[in-house]
């Protein structure tokens, strides 16, 4: 708590679905500039804990906090929140009924109550920065998965947010669309974007992580740079894990 | 000879005079019709449990009660409790009403069709629901509605002529005292019906361009499938 | 005087007005499948002249009103042809008929379109002609997607039926503002035939609902249209 630095902090946060506890007491602090990377099996409520970071899921118990305001709890605030914590979803979500443009531009203008052209403008800068401006008057049925996605990270970026969260951005990619979207958000974390990602790419994970937190069953089971958790003998689990994953993709 | 004449010197003109009414009913109905399926249909998706019950339980009584005797209950029955309107706008209210609670059920459906992802999105973004409904899932929606409410605006057409059993001298009821006073009835009665199918067929071709104009390439998958 | 007693006291009224309503309702229904089945098939499978004509017919009887239509065939057509002295409940169900059929043939002619070709296929070469096959095959098929089209139509006839009131047909409506003008018990009593109303529409729905139930198919989607 004392290091500056910090600008999102999770304590303790616990969610049960009904019987089954899905969240089990996750904790930690996310530094300005950080790509922390998620990885676990599936159903250990990885997506559910960046859910809970914006309160898209009310968690049972513990706290988020931003730049030392409190989250949780912040009533009519959240949506305050919400501007700065930027989310990027597994089905992208666009805004089916609206072109990349004005998927960028809807929350500018509702949200954030800029001018039009003010709005169009920051959208356009975004739409470029992930390489889609000749993209802009199409509607998402028009885009490739891959495109939408970086559509989807554009209109999140287009916040001007103080971290992103990413929800298994690439799951519903085939292979040679995910390239482009894990580019994309490589040079984001070059740029010095903080984020939270969730994925199973292990490649993104090990080149571009700051920290992997490595889940099972609700809590943090291991964590650490991926050189350490990679290499580090008195690691295993995740270890264990990706060997699986690797087998299963060696069938 | 002289049925061409009568067409073209009595008919028509008084027509057009009734047909000033009926359009003057249509265009007072269509927009309040419109907004009170968009309020209902929001407030049954998304209102708590009373309003939501409230939206569920008019949409109930007024499918349920012929229009005919709903405007009856408004002109003949309102005014024993104290509450007396003209008969022009009887019909008026009973019409808004009517088509009201039909649209909402288009407009529901279409809610209904739009993906959970949707207001996820817009929530991550900072949107309030409010925020989020009007901007996101309305817009969405009431496309994917056009080809019901498009309905319901025919069927508005063709009923607007119940307001001639409370008085209104609108299109069918000019048509009424015109072959009543000549009694000239299978002409005046096919000239009317004519004036009507234009009404409808002019309609249709409209709603056609309108539904071009307003197409979202990927987003007619529901209109599709409700055919 | 109380509302009840003088509902007790005009219920042969009553009775009989439901009874013509419904009366209405079933004539019509039934002359709008045995006109609005024969017409669907022939707007599928009929010569082009065929498909033609059934196309205007349809046109016009779902484009006009049902109060014009009412006041077209009860002033001008029926008696133009010699039939001015029908009785004006089948003058009104002949009508609703008429019409019903106009917008029965649409739901099954999309009922029949919706089945595969496949089907056809399969039937012609069994050897079966192409009677024996919309018959035994398309036809049973098809029926079944249509009913839960087909069922809207009751609630949409049995509120149309009320319109029967401007040519005076005795139904409940006609019944209703008769007892009104007698009475003088205005809200009350229209209140009290909307309840009857909305009882006939929804018990009659729940009827439907159930007769859908008993002929479902498993696995053979009649949600589907």
């Amino acid at each position: 708590m004392s290091d500056n630095n910090i600008v999102l902090r999770v304590e303790d946060i616990h969610k049960s679905f009904g019987n089954n506890e899905v969240l089990r007491g996750i904790s930690f602090g996310v530094r300005r500039g950080e790509t922390k990377v998620f990885i676990g099996p599936s159903g250990t409520g990885k997506s559910t804990l960046l859910r809970c970071i914006n309160q898209l899921t009310i968690p049972d118990r513990g706290s988020v906090w931003l730049d030392g305001e409190e989250v949780t709890n912040s009533g009519a605030r959240i949506n305050y929140f919400r501007q700065k914590i930027g989310m990027v979803f597994q089905n992208y979500y666009l805004f089916d009924h609206l072109t990349a443009l004005k998927n960028v531009e809807l929350a500018l203008l509702k949200v954030r109550g800029m001018s039009r052209s003010e709005a169009r403008e920051k959208a356009l800068t975004e739409l470029r920065q992930v390489g889609l401006e000749d993209w802009a008057d199409h509607y998402p049925a028009e885009l490739s998965g891959g495109q939408a996605q970086r559509v989807s990270i554009a209109r999140a970026l287009a916040m001007d947010p103080d971290v992103i969260l990413f929800d298994e951005p690439t799951s519903a990619l085939d292979p040679e669309l995910t390239r482009e979207v894990l580019e994309v958000m490589k040079k984001l974390a070059l740029q010095g974007m903080t984020m939270l990602v969730v994925t199973h790419e292990m490649g993104f994970a090990c080149s571009v992580a700051t920290e992997i937190l490595f889940m099972e069953n609700g809590v943090v089971a291991e964590q650490g740079t991926p050189d350490l958790l990679m290499h580090d003998p008195k690691f295993t689990r995740m270890k264990n894990f990706i060997g699986q994953f690797d087998s299963y993709r060696g069938d | 000879m002289d049925q061409i004449a009568f067409i073209f010197d009595i008919l028509l003109p008084a027509l057009m005079q009734g047909l000033v009414v009926t359009l003057k009913l249509i265009v007072w109905s269509a927009p309040f019709g419109l907004a009170l399926g968009i309020g209902v249909a929001a407030g049954r998706q998304y209102g708590g449990p009373v309003l939501s019950r409230v939206c569920k339980t008019f949409v109930f009584l007024i499918k349920g009660t012929p229009l005919l005797l709903l405007l009856f209950i408004l002109y003949f029955g309102l005014p024993s409790i104290g509450i007396t309107f003209t008969a022009l706008t009887a019909s008026v209210i009973g019409f808004i009403l009517c088509n009201g609670a039909y649209n909402s059920e288009y407009i529901r459906g279409a809610l209904l069709s739009i993906k959970d992802g949707q207001m996820i999105a817009a929530q991550a973004l900072g949107m309030t629901r409010a925020q989020a409904i009007r901007n996101v899932i309305m817009p969405q929606a009431l496309r994917r509605a056009i080809p019901g409410l498009s309905n319901e605006f025919i069927y508005l057409i063709k009923y607007s002529s119940l307001a001639y059993m409370i008085t209104v001298v609108e299109l069918s009821g000019v048509g009424k005292n015109v072959a009543t006073k000549y009694f000239i009835y299978t002409e005046t009665f096919m000239v009317v019906g004519i004036v009507y199918l234009a009404l409808v067929t002019i309609t249709t071709v409209a709603v056609n361009i309108l539904e071009k104009r307003v197409a979202v390439p990927g987003m007619n998958r529901a209109a599709a499938a409700q055919l | 005087m109380d509302v009840l007693s003088i509902l007790i006291d005009w219920s042969p009224y009553i009775v009989a007005g439901i009874a013509a309503t419904l009366g209405l309702v079933l004539i019509a229904l039934g002359i709008g499948i045995l006109l609005g089945l024969p017409m669907a098939l022939g707007q599928v499978y009929g010569s082009r002249p065929v498909r033609w004509a059934i196309g205007i017919y349809v046109w016009f009887f779902r484009g006009l009103p049902i109060l014009v239509l009412l006041f077209l065939f009860w002033f001008g057509i029926f008696p133009g042809i010699g039939l001015g002295d029908l009785p004006a409940f089948v003058v009104g169900a002949v009508v609703l008929g008429l019409r019903g059929a106009a917008y029965q043939s649409q739901i099954f002619r999309g009922a029949i379109q919706s089945i595969g070709e496949g089907q056809m296929i399969a039937a012609r070469s069994l050897g079966m002609s192409r009677f024996i096959a919309i018959y035994s095959v398309i036809l049973p098929q098809a029926m079944r997607i249509a009913l839960p089209g087909w069922s809207n139509e009751y609630p949409n006839m049995l509120t149309d039926s009320a319109v029967c009131y401007a040519i005076g047909v005795a139904e409940l409506l006609t019944v209703t503002s008769r007892i009104v003008s007698q009475t003088y018990l205005t809200m009350p009593i229209f209140l009290a035939s909307a309840g009857i109303f909305i009882l006939l529409n929804y018990g009659g729905i729940k009827v439907l609902h159930g007769v859908e139930r008993r002929i479902a198919i498993p696995g053979f989607g009649s949600g589907a249209v």
